[in-house]
């Protein structure tokens, strides 16, 4: 099954409203909570009046920081697997505000509207002190982060290697340019919601949206003193979350908080405008200073990269060494800054800090072929790495030479003209740009159970979620081929905190983690499945070996004699019934894979249309060549591929949330006002998926998809839009008037 | 409170509401119906739509009382029984989702669209499906999925 374009197994359930996100589970007697947030940005709540809310019929509570249960009072309580250095922000703590929109109250009524009106009547004053939340008048204050467990996964830039200031000085052809993007908010299309069932003494069902059922349970029982064993948070179908589902968010506490409280049911649902004071991409700004010889070979690179951070944690990305992971130099100078703002604490967006930085470095090489005049693909493979520029290991495999080649030709590159302006359709002017794309491969560990059970079919369990990914119908494949069972047979159960454990669903590394999961238990099934099989009287498996059978169809097979064989249901009947089963743990290679570098890659191949006179930018067509290792379904990951396009695409031209400095808030805090492409925005996407045999990465080869697809596409529609217009703009989103 | 009366699904519902409870609202917490979506509860996003005396309408911007005697269909009843409809299958086959939370109202979309008569090419279709966000970034394959039955003429 494995390479076959099988379509999601759960898709009926989408397509007739049958699916149940986070908000949608029947509950009995369910009371609705509703949130107030803070107005102002930065001070003491003086008064907070809950009288009036508390008297409107159908009104059972208004949570304030003043008569909140007790919670956990030591911070590390706090602190979630993706939590970063500082401390964790905790609702209704005290009378603090810490930035705008902060939750302060939480009214629970019998019905949605009753909450969402009494919340209306909560007064609050408050004394407001001075505060700053623009990233641009605060550069100076950029200092070295905190370090902490989860800079693990996001290591500080390397030192500096040559003589960076001296080799830039010398070289003949150099470009030193500045970078700014402003805020971005994650908006999936479902709100933020939690469901929460109170079963009795300390024990809760908790349905929550959230991309790591484990972490929110271990979560919810530190912080309100629970057993991990009496809470159990199931997360099956969720409407999208692009990493705002990495950490707990606020509803799952406050909804929690009030549950326990009043020992009832509650729902709570974010409003749209109430999922802004809420974790985002940070504010960026980025200098790089790259420069090269005369036959264009890079020869030094600096790449400074300066974000926001909370006053409260020291949330970081991994920026400034990228161009080293793509690009050999002999003289490098990396350096990553943050700057603490009055807003809250931002969070991993997909593709987190690769699209930041690729969106500048990709910019930057475009500029320097320009500057060399080297065609910008010509310009990229002369500075191709066979190796990892940064350590001279190895790469587990790297196909993005194919990636450039197979895409430059579909696109039809050559056809470009090098001078800006010169290609025209219409009152159009048309540009071609290409960008390279990288990102990590990721692997966590994943714990999974197997079983066969009495009808003979095979049944797995693993607490990872799927969050429109593809991760069900990807990992019923795998189990699949493993066992050599069709699909049909398999049942894989998941989004669910109760089964074995899994990391959080993020950074393109589920499917290598669930999947090796998956692989090793299945591996471990089929010894026991054929241990329980010569265990059976008569059993002619007696004295074969593991490599003497083969696994097809429900049965095991004697290679030599196929005739010979006993089924599953038979295995599981000699057991007396009950089901065979194993939990086994997948885990990264790390011992072998220290001594590789280890990467996806891509290209990106874009056609734009700037109106002559309107300079509208359209995106007329796209290709992105993907390296990823082994793709186990082409319609998913396609799809994962597009989707990402149409991120970049957006990023590139369209999104942004537009902070008002003054006020320390976000202005833009709906759907109409916060652009992201529309469908008549959007026109021909095309992935090429290389042919990138992987056998060292992991047992499946595959490295993952989910971010790959982003990473390369702003630069490439940035460099289109160079190509059309002769214009560099150095800031996303490219908007028309840029151009004017 | 106010007694109404909804026809969802060709299944008559009485129902006491408020006069401030929108029709979203109403499907979604009173006749329990969630496959009706709510994104942004303000008319931006096209995940509530659903088709009301076979026009596609936004049930977030609609209050409840408003349609008092209305057919309503929502993506719960756009199958005939077990049978999908052409636009739920192609959906499926062209991948046209991924998180899915944005599908119901895409798919209602997509059949009033085409009732509506107005698209003639996949111009017209991109535009005319342009209110229904899909943040997921499956534009591709939910436009491939519609011009398929659009083309095919497998809508009755
Ligand atoms: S919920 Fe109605 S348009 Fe978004
Ligand atoms: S499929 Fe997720 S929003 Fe469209």
């Amino acid at each position: 099954m494995v390479g076959r374009p099988v379509s999601r197994l759960e898709g009926k359930l989408k397509v007739t409203g049958a699916a149940r996100y986070a908000a949608e589970y029947d509950v009995p007697d369910l009371l609705y909570g509703y949130v107030v947030n803070s107005t102002i940005t930065k001070g003491k709540i003086t008064r907070i009046d809950v009288s009036a809310a508390k008297a409107l019929n159908g009104v059972l509570e208004v949570i304030t920081h003043e008569n909140r249960p007790d919670v956990a009072s030591v911070d590390l309580k706090y602190t979630d697997m993706d939590a970063p250095p500082g401390v964790v922000f905790k609702p209704l703590l005290d009378a603090e505000v810490k930035y705008n929109g902060q939750p302060l109250a939480l009214v629970i009524a019998e019905d949605f509207e009753t909450a969402r009106y009494a919340a209306t009547l909560v007064i609050i004053e408050y004394q407001e002190e001075p505060f700053e939340t623009c990233l641009d008048h605060n550069l100076e204050k950029a200092r070295k982060p905190e370090k902490g467990l989860a800079t693990m996964l996001k290591p500080p830039p390397p030192p500096p290697t040559g003589n960076f200031e001296q080799a830039f000085k010398d070289s003949p052809v150099k470009v030193d340019s500045e970078f700014r993007h402003g805020t971005e908010h994650h908006n999936p299309i479902e709100l933020f919601a939690t469901t929460t069932v109170y079963e009795g003494e300390g024990k809760l069902t908790i349905y929550d949206k959230t991309q790591g059922t484990v972490n929110n349970q271990l979560f919810v029982a530190n912080v309100f003193g629970l057993h991990y064993k009496d809470v159990r948070v199931l997360s099956p179908f969720v409407g999208g979350a692009f990493g705002a589902g990495l950490r707990p968010q606020y509803q799952l506490y406050l909804c929690v908080m009030a549950s326990l409280f009043l020992k009832r049911n509650v729902r709570v649902v974010l409003e749209r405008k109430q999922m802004y004071p809420f974790p985002h991409r940070p504010q960026s700004y980025q200098r790089l200073r790259f420069a090269a010889d005369a036959n264009g070979r890079l020869t030094a690179l600096n790449h400074l990269a300066i974000s926001e951070a909370s006053q409260f944690e020291d949330y970081v990305e991994t920026v400034a060494q990228w161009s080293h992971k793509l690009y050999p130099a002999p003289n490098t100078l990396f350096e990553y800054k943050l700057a603490s703002l009055d807003l809250f604490t931002p969070l991993d967006m997909r593709a987190p800090g690769g699209v930041t930085a690729l969106h500048a470095i990709e910019c930057t090489m475009d500029e320097l072929a320009y500057e060399a005049s080297i065609d910008p693909l010509e310009f990229r493979l002369r500075n191709y790495a066979e190796t990892d520029p940064v350590t001279g290991k190895p790469f587990t495999s790297k196909a993005l030479r194919e990636c450039y080649m197979r895409a430059a030709k579909q696109f039809g590159w050559e056809k470009r003209s090098p001078a800006p302006g010169s290609m025209t359709r219409g009152n159009k002017f048309v540009g071609y740009g290409m960008a390279t794309g990288i990102w990590d491969a990721y692997q966590f560990p994943s714990r999974v159970e197997a079983m066969i059970t009495q009808d003979g079919k095979l049944v797995l369990n693993n607490a990872v979620t799927d969050i429109g990914t593809g991760t069900l119908t990807v990992m019923t494949q795998v189990a699949a081929d493993e066992l050599g069972m069709p699909m049909e047979n398999v049942t894989f159960n998941y989004g669910d905190s109760k089964k074995p454990f899994s990391m959080f669903q993020g950074g393109s590394s589920m499917t290598a983690s669930t999947g090796v999961g998956i692989v090793v238990a299945v591996k471990a099934l089929k010894k026991k499945l054929l241990k329980k099989a010569k265990d059976i009287d008569g059993s002619p498996f007696k004295n074969v070996s593991g490599e003497d059978v083969a696994f097809r169809d429900g049965s095991i097979f004697l290679r030599r004699s196929p005739s010979v064989s006993v089924s599953f249901q038979e295995i599981v009947a000699a057991n007396g019934g009950r089901p065979v089963k194993t939990t086994n743990m997948g885990a990264p290679h790390v011992l072998k894979l220290r001594k590789y570098a280890k990467a996806t890659h891509s290209a990106a191949f874009v056609e734009v249309e700037v109106d002559k006179e309107l300079k509208m930018i359209t995106v007329t067509r796209a290709i992105t060549a993907v390296a990823a290792g082994t793709i186990i379904n082409p319609k998913t990951a396609r799809s994962q591929i597009t989707g990402s396009m149409v991120w970049g695409i957006s990023k590139a031209l369209h999104e942004e949330t537009i902070l008002d400095e003054k006020l320390g808030k976000y202005m833009n805090q709906n759907l109409a006002e916060y652009h992201i492409p529309v469908h008549a925005d959007i026109n021909e996407l095309d992935v090429i998926f290389a042919d990138e045999r992987d056998d060292l990465i992991n047992e499946l080869g595959v490295k993952g998809v989910g971010e790959i697809g982003l990473v390369a596409m702003p630069a490439a529609v940035a460099n289109a839009v160079f190509h059309a217009t002769g214009k560099r703009i150095r800031e996303l989103p490219i908007h028309f008037d840029k151009l004017l | 409170m106010t007694t109404i009366v909804l026809n969802v699904n060709q299944r008559r519902y009485s129902l006491q509401v408020l006069p401030w409870v929108s029709l979203l609202d109403a499907l979604r917490e009173r006749l329990k119906l969630t496959g009706t979506k709510k994104g942004c509860d303000h008319g931006q996003c096209g995940a509530c739509t659903v088709l009301c005396d076979g026009k596609r309408i936004l049930s977030c911007l609609t209050l409840a009382v408003m349609k008092d005697g209305s057919d309503v269909t929502t993506i719960e009843g756009i199958a005939s029984g077990d049978d999908l409809h052409p636009l739920q299958q192609a959906f499926i086959e062209h991948d046209a989702f991924q998180c899915g939370y944005c599908t119901p109202g895409q798919i209602c979309s997509a059949v009033g669209m085409l009732n509506e008569g107005k698209a003639r090419t996949r111009e017209d279709v991109k535009e005319l499906m342009s209110g229904n966000l899909c943040r997921c970034g499956a534009n591709t394959g939910i436009i491939n999925a519609i011009m398929e039955v659009k083309e095919g003429g497998g809508l009755e």
